[in-house]
């Protein structure tokens, strides 16, 4: 009886605050998360261009010098405190594109530098990178030795 | 040329906005958390490389799709996929030689900019 009584209360309670929170956040977050996920790509294609048609770089090297470019800016502006403050706003706007995840390095690299060099900022550098790269060389690997293995049939 | 280059942005634009609002909707309307998304996409991106359909999205919408964690995912299994015409070798190595570029930068990066800056939360 007196469970049931909590949970109705529980219950009203969560209607009240669902309520009273404000609901056009979301569809905001939504769009923000567009507009800035968009718009850092559109940096990118930017650097695209302007890596190609003024430097002449290509093909691969072309990808991984945006990436490095791109990672360099997201490395700046989080030391400087701006990516986060970006990051308040866009949501996964901010962390999907590659810039998110050169702030998932920089930024716990900052903050336990005080713990050391190799426990602290060596270390906590992959908190959020580690779980990326062994999950993107295990994926990679597999993927490689199933086309290996299809390749000789 | 010149309106090439504009769509060439537009598409950049709103496929790397979709890309973001999707994990924005996980974020809002699930428990994932952006740490677990990242790995998501990057795996969605290795899968959807490996089956062939990674590759129109990018001709389509270049940064738009390279971009994003899963184009991080692209460049990997595009890596593997190539090294392993070249043999055994290139298909164990070839995942990470293509991400090296990536990975370097956001190292180096990384332990410079840790030594020069301070954690600015903390001043707030």
């Amino acid at each position: 009886m007196a469970d049931n009584k909590t949970s109705v209360v529980n219950k009203a309670y969560l209607a009240f605050v669902s309520e009273i929170s404000p609901k056009t956040n979301e569809t905001r977050s939504l769009f923000n998360a567009f507009a800035v996920g968009g718009f850092i790509c559109v940096i990118g294609q930017f650097l695209r261009y302007m890596l190609e048609f003024v430097f002449k770089i290509e093909g691969d090297e072309l990808a991984g010098a945006v990436s490095m470019i791109l990672i360099f800016l997201s490395a700046l502006l989080t030391g400087l405190g701006v990516y986060d403050r970006i990051g308040k706003y866009a949501g996964a706007g901010s962390i999907v594109p590659i810039t998110g995840f050169a702030n998932s390095v920089v930024a716990p690299a900052m903050e336990f530098r005080s713990e050391g060099f190799i426990y602290g900022l060596a270390a906590k550098m992959f908190i959020i990178a580690g779980p990326i790269i062994v999950f993107g060389v295990m994926s990679s690997v597999a993927v490689g030795i199933i086309y290996y293995i299809t390749g000789l049939i | 040329m010149v309106t090439e280059i504009i769509t060439t942005f537009i598409k950049a634009f709103i496929v790397g906005g979709i890309i973001c609002a999707v994990a924005q909707l996980l974020i809002n309307y699930t428990k994932i958390t952006p740490g677990k998304i990242l790995v998501y996409f990057l795996l969605a991106g290795v899968l959807l490389q490996a089956a062939g359909i990674y590759q129109f999205l990018v001709d389509f919408a270049g940064a738009g799709a390279t971009v994003p964690i899963s184009g991080f995912g692209y460049l990997l299994a595009k890596g593997a996929m190539d090294g392993a015409k070249k043999g055994l070798f290139g298909a164990l190595t070839g995942g990470i030689v293509s991400a090296a570029a990536g990975i370097t930068a956001a190292i180096v990066f990384g332990f410079v900019f840790a030594l020069i800056f301070k954690p600015k939360s903390k001043r707030n």
